[in-house]
């Protein structure tokens, strides 16, 4: 393959896998938890990091992971301390976000908003070599808490109140679940951009749904699917020139519309599966007569 | 006697600015099973939500198994089995899935191991919901999820099960499951303290009933028999959704 013979779409590729895995892993714990928007929320604040980035020459990929930290921890305080503004808090955070990246980017020399234009919609011929280090450990600390701790996870998305009761720091396990997503930003802004990161981390979760019945197919589903639409529309934005985070973003949701189509027909085949393995005899029918007498002698 | 599992001192606790208990003294010895009963907004959810933590205490004192709550670690003795709401998680599970997070209690950090996976399998087996446990928790009935909550407390193997109003909204094939699967877990020894609505199909199982109005005790000690808590003194019992003047249904349904 000829695509393969160049060195920055090597790069692009391989960043293009890690955030395939890492988006989808992370954002089924958010839609778990019904926190959808908050890859876009971090995705937001994020800018303010790139800006920083150009402003002091530093690496905008680790200026960006310093900053949407430092966000989603916000973002957690935000949710445990202030009940009842909690949304304009966060609503002004991102916003500020926003704009203190346009800000900080136009301060820096010869910096303007074009530069920025890379980060919110994904460029493939500007992941570095640098870049791709950086991604790679980045991601390799996402897989590790979104697989290491999928049972914890699991339980504190799922109930935090009962998570709680067992005894899990569910507080500690909160946190790490925002740092995580903020990283998986940063891994993403190179490919997909900071604007559509969010996307990727719901949208093949949504669409792994459709067919699964349990948590961990639809972990691996959804992260099938994000590895396959990010190979996908990086290869497509290289032949066509293309933007590659509008593409792999459209493919997501192509995805998502040809899984629900497909979710229609299975659940009806489903159905029918189970009325013929129970022929008859409904269980509850037969309980009624036990408890009504225990019923008889309560309400004298 | 032993000392008890769980024992609230003077316990006063606020929502907001409003005082939900007034100073309630609540005692539960091992072995017992005490019934928290009273009507809406009598502080009942609240009274068990303070001793697990959940709701703060702005005066008295709440231990378990001797320990004040604050300094209580041992999580793994305590099942929790929470109001049953539609609160789904966004993403599917199964019913194995959720009733192993309760084993988490157990394992903590570590791995899930065969013990793990096995304490899973009798938790479900238990509520009887073992044919169902490769099945999506949405797919099943109100009283099928209640047993899988029932399921995911009992399988760290606790030794006092809280539960918040089990019955509420349980078909009655599952209300006789669960009484089932209660007087299973008292035969063993455990400690149970419940919030009812009414006494329903658990009556035999309960030592003791401790009657909640206004966040103040109003009766402790043997549950009311045959005339139902109704007849307590001073017993209001609310039915917001009923029609003014209608009797109360007595259907062993919980309302």
């Amino acid at each position: 393959m000829e695509i393969l013979d160049y060195a920055f779409m090597q790069r692009a590729l391989l960043a293009a896998v890690l955030v395939g895995i890492t988006a989808p892993a992370v954002g089924i714990y958010l839609v778990q938890r019904r926190q959808a928007l908050m890859g876009d929320g971090i995705g937001h604040v994020a800018m303010t990091g790139v800006g920083l980035g150009f402003l002091l020459s530093w690496s905008p990929v680790w200026m960006a992971t310093l900053v949407s930290v430092l966000g989603a921890l916000f973002m957690e305080l935000v949710r445990w301390y202030a009940k009842t503004r909690g949304d304009i808090a966060l609503a002004m955070l991102f916003y500020g976000g926003m704009a203190g990246g346009v800000m900080f980017i136009n301060l820096a020399p010869g910096g303007s908003t074009t530069n920025l234009s890379s980060f919110l919609f994904g460029s493939l011929s500007t992941v570095s070599e640098s870049d791709v280090t950086s991604i790679c450990l980045l991601a390799a600390f996402v897989v590790l808490i979104t697989v290491g701790l999928r049972r914890q996870l699991f339980a504190v998305s799922q109930d935090e109140e009962f998570a709680r009761v067992t005894g899990l720091p569910v507080r500690f396990l909160n946190l790490l679940t925002a740092i995580t997503a903020a990283v998986t930003v940063s891994v993403a802004m190179r490919v997909v951009g900071l604007l559509l990161v969010s996307a990727l981390m719901v949208v093949p979760v949504a669409a792994a749904q459709q067919l699964t019945r349990s948590f961990a197919a639809t972990f691996a589903i959804a992260v099938a699917i994000g590895v396959s639409v990010t190979i996908g529309g990086t290869v497509t934005s290289y032949y066509q020139d293309v933007p590659p985070g509008a593409t792999i973003v459209l493919l997501t949701i192509g995805a998502f519309i040809a899984l629900t189509a497909l979710a229609a027909p299975l659940a009806r085949r489903r159905a029918r599966a189970l009325a013929a393995a129970q022929p008859g005899g409904d269980p509850a029918e037969c309980a009624i007569p036990a408890t009504r007498k225990d019923r008889d002698e309560v309400g004298a | 006697m032993t000392e008890p599992v769980i024992a609230l001192r003077g316990v006063r606790a606020e929502l907001g600015s409003r005082p939900v208990l007034r100073g309630i003294d609540l005692t539960v010895h091992r072995g017992e099973v005490v019934a928290l009963l009273g009507a809406n907004g009598s502080g009942k959810s609240t009274a068990v939500r303070s001793v697990i933590g959940q709701v703060p205490v702005s005066a008295g004192e709440v231990d378990l198994f001797g320990v004040p709550r604050r300094r209580f670690r041992d999580w793994a003795r305590v099942g929790y089995v929470p109001q049953r709401t539609t609160a789904a998680g966004g993403v599917p599970a199964t019913v194995t899935e959720v009733v192993s997070s309760g084993r988490l209690a157990r394992t903590r950090f570590g791995l899930f191991r065969r013990a793990d996976r096995e304490a899973v399998r009798q938790a479900l087996e238990l509520v009887g919901m073992a044919d169902r446990a490769k099945d999506s928790v949405d797919a099943l009935s109100g009283g099928q999820h209640q047993r899988v909550l029932i399921a995911r407390a009992l399988a760290a193997a606790p030794e006092l099960l809280i539960m918040d109003e089990p019955m509420a909204g349980v078909d009655l094939a599952s209300q006789a499951i669960l009484a089932d699967t209660l007087r299973h877990q008292v035969s063993e020894g455990a400690t149970v303290l419940l919030v009812l609505h009414e006494l329903g199909p658990l009556e035999p199982l309960i030592d003791r009933a401790v009657v909640l109005r206004d966040g103040c005790v109003l009766h402790d000690g043997p549950p009311p028999k045959a005339v139902g808590q109704h007849a307590l003194p001073g017993h209001d019992h609310v039915h917001p959704h009923a029609p003014a003047g209608t009797e109360p249904i007595r259907t062993g349904l919980l309302s």
